[in-house]
């Protein structure tokens, strides 16, 4: 039901690429993603596939789990391919009617479609071996700089991994309520807009009264143990720099520096 | 029979690194006018059982008969059967939405399309089953005591006037007052309206009064399925699973080892205290 919906999921597994320091897969991330932008010549192309299925491999996430994830973009995938292919200029190689597909089109179209899929693949790649509290962690660490020109890392970090953790907890609410009321006869599939609005009062009413509740009881336990913003605040687990982590710059400044070059000298 | 439940098994996210087994072959009858107690650790598949009964859930396999009627044959009415077979969830007071309280309860028997008369007189008598008096009525179920959330969400279920009433630990989280408030109503509504009841509990002394039987879950299987006094004999291994029987039971029994010769069966306060009376009628 409801519960099935995965929002940047989390795949627990041992692994190397779960145990890296999650400053390293974000800049990591953003190296690679930057590097998808650069690509064009043939080489890097493979260059990036090799790259990503050792990091598939790494990382012991079933192939099955990152197919699935890439069904959510499907038509996004679809309309990306469809456009490049019918609408690029160049030699026609097939026509229906008024639609031509040209040799330029193809090559296009299978350009930004390898593109997107490894976009999605690498970025979910992030997500499946990070955990949300982990990747705050490395995010308010890497921000810290900005605090110099007074933003609040600290707290839009912390407002970010409430915010992360209660999304399981509201879906699980929101399927508990839905349940309630279906045995209590409630009907969400059917009548039109304005009865299927209504229908939603009797989940939206206590779901708001609950999140509001485990809000007031979080701020609560927070100031029970003291909780004073981020001033002075020392970590149990703090961050740090392992050799494997150090190994992983180094690969992934490697990877970058090698995508550039292709573009230099192709 | 009112429901019958064959080789019942159910995993939720199937498939994925969060996949967990929470019935296991689970073989089940329920008759008409039985009062069921169910009982079982956290997270042995209560919960999920009893959400099977008014099909919220769909087995993975295994068949549900309901008063003989397969619920997963082509074009089983689920609509009815929820209204058959009312299901009071866990803290039911956190469902609540209407601005009166009136309204709350009367929102199941709105959406079994009855007329505006038939609804006004379920909810009224629902309310009153649950002893909630009619000053309260246009009261907003959010401003009243606790105690007093969980009866009108009870009463919502019961405004649909079911067959057999499922009632998900309806004492979790009540002061002793409450608690035996609840299933004192509870037990007026098996007695007095002759309605089905499985009460699911974890605490055997909240059961042991009421029910007729009692089932044991563990680890999503049926553990044991009998009468009370029956289960409480096997108290050593209900201890095995995280469960107890009532304090009498211990009691008794630690009489008879000390070399009483009575009868260690009592399940009640009442029953222990007839046991050991008539005891020391006979040896004196
Ligand atoms: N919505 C769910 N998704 C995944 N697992 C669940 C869900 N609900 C319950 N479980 C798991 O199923 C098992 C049985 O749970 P439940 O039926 O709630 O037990 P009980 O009511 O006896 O405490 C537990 O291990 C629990 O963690
Ligand atoms: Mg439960």
């Amino acid at each position: 039901m409801i519960r099935d919906i995965t929002i940047g999921q989390y795949y627990p597994a041992k692994s190397i690429l779960h145990s890296l320091d999650p400053r390293v897969k974000l800049v990591g991330t953003f190296l690679y993603i930057i590097s998808l932008f650069i690509v064009k010549h043939y080489t890097a192309y493979v260059l990036v596939t090799i790259f990503l299925l050792s990091a598939i491999t790494l990382s012991k996430v079933p192939l099955k789990f990152i197919v699935k994830g890439l069904k959510q973009i499907l038509i996004l995938l679809i309309f990306t391919v469809g456009f490049n292919l019918f609408l690029t200029k160049g030699d026609p190689v097939v026509e229906f009617g008024f639609l031509t597909i040209t040799d330029q089109g193809i090559i296009t179209a299978l350009k930004m479609g390898f593109r997107l899929i490894f976009l999605i693949i690498g970025s979910s790649l992030m997500t499946y071996t990070t955990t949300p509290n982990q990747l705050t962690d490395g995010l308010e660490n890497l921000l810290a700089p900005l605090n110099k020109i007074k933003i609040p890392v600290h707290e839009i970090a912390m407002m970010m991994s409430i915010a992360l953790r209660f999304i399981p907890i509201l879906v699980e609410e929101t399927d508990k309520i839905m349940k309630a009321q279906m045995a209590r006869g409630a009907d969400f599939e059917s009548g039109n807009i304005i009865q299927r609005a209504k229908s939603l009062i009797p989940i939206l009413v206590p779901l708001f009264v609950s999140a509001f509740r485990r809000a007031n009881d979080l701020a609560m336990a927070m100031e029970a143990r003291c909780y004073r913003g981020g001033k002075g605040r020392t970590k149990m687990k703090p961050l740090k720099y392992d050799k494997r982590d150090m190994i992983t710059y180094f690969v992934m400044i490697t990877f970058f520096i090698l995508i550039i070059s292709t573009r230099i000298l192709f | 029979m009112a429901i019958k439940i064959e080789n019942l098994n159910y995993v939720y996210s199937p498939k994925t690194a969060y996949e967990k087994v929470a019935l296991d072959k689970v073989n089940i009858e329920i008759n008409d006018g039985d009062f069921i107690g169910l009982i079982g650790h956290t997270g042995s598949g209560k919960s999920t059982l009893v959400q099977h009964l008014n099909g919220l859930l769909k087995a993975t396999s295994g068949a549900i008969y309901y008063n003989g009627q397969n619920i997963y044959s082509e074009g089983y009415n689920f609509k009815e059967l929820r209204s058959k077979v009312g299901l009071v969830f866990q803290y039911p007071e956190h469902q609540l939405f209407g601005t009166t309280i009136f309204e709350d309860v009367a929102f199941g028997p709105s959406n079994q399309g009855l007329s505006k008369a038939e609804i006004d007189e379920r909810t009224r008598k629902a309310l009153d089953m649950v002893g909630i008096s009619e000053d309260l009525y246009e009261s907003s179920p959010f401003e009243i005591s606790g105690g007093q959330k969980r009866r009108v969400a009870i009463a919502g279920v019961l405004a649909m006037e079911p067959e057999v009433l499922v009632l998900d630990e309806p004492t979790a989280g009540l002061d002793p007052k409450g608690r035996d408030e609840i299933l004192e109503q509870i037990s007026k509504l098996h007695l007095e309206n002759n309605m089905t009841i499985v009460l699911v509990s974890h605490s055997m002394e909240d059961v042991a009064k009421y029910a007729n039987r009692i089932i044991v879950m563990n680890n999503g299987q049926v553990k044991f399925n009998d009468e009370p006094k029956a289960v409480f004999s096997h108290y050593k291994e209900l201890e095995e699973i995280g469960l107890a029987a009532p304090a009498v039971t211990y009691i008794m029994d630690g009489l008879k080892n000390i070399g009483f010769d009575i009868d260690v069966s009592a399940t009640t306060i009442e029953e222990a205290k007839k046991e050991i009376l008539s005891y020391i009628s006979r040896v004196q």
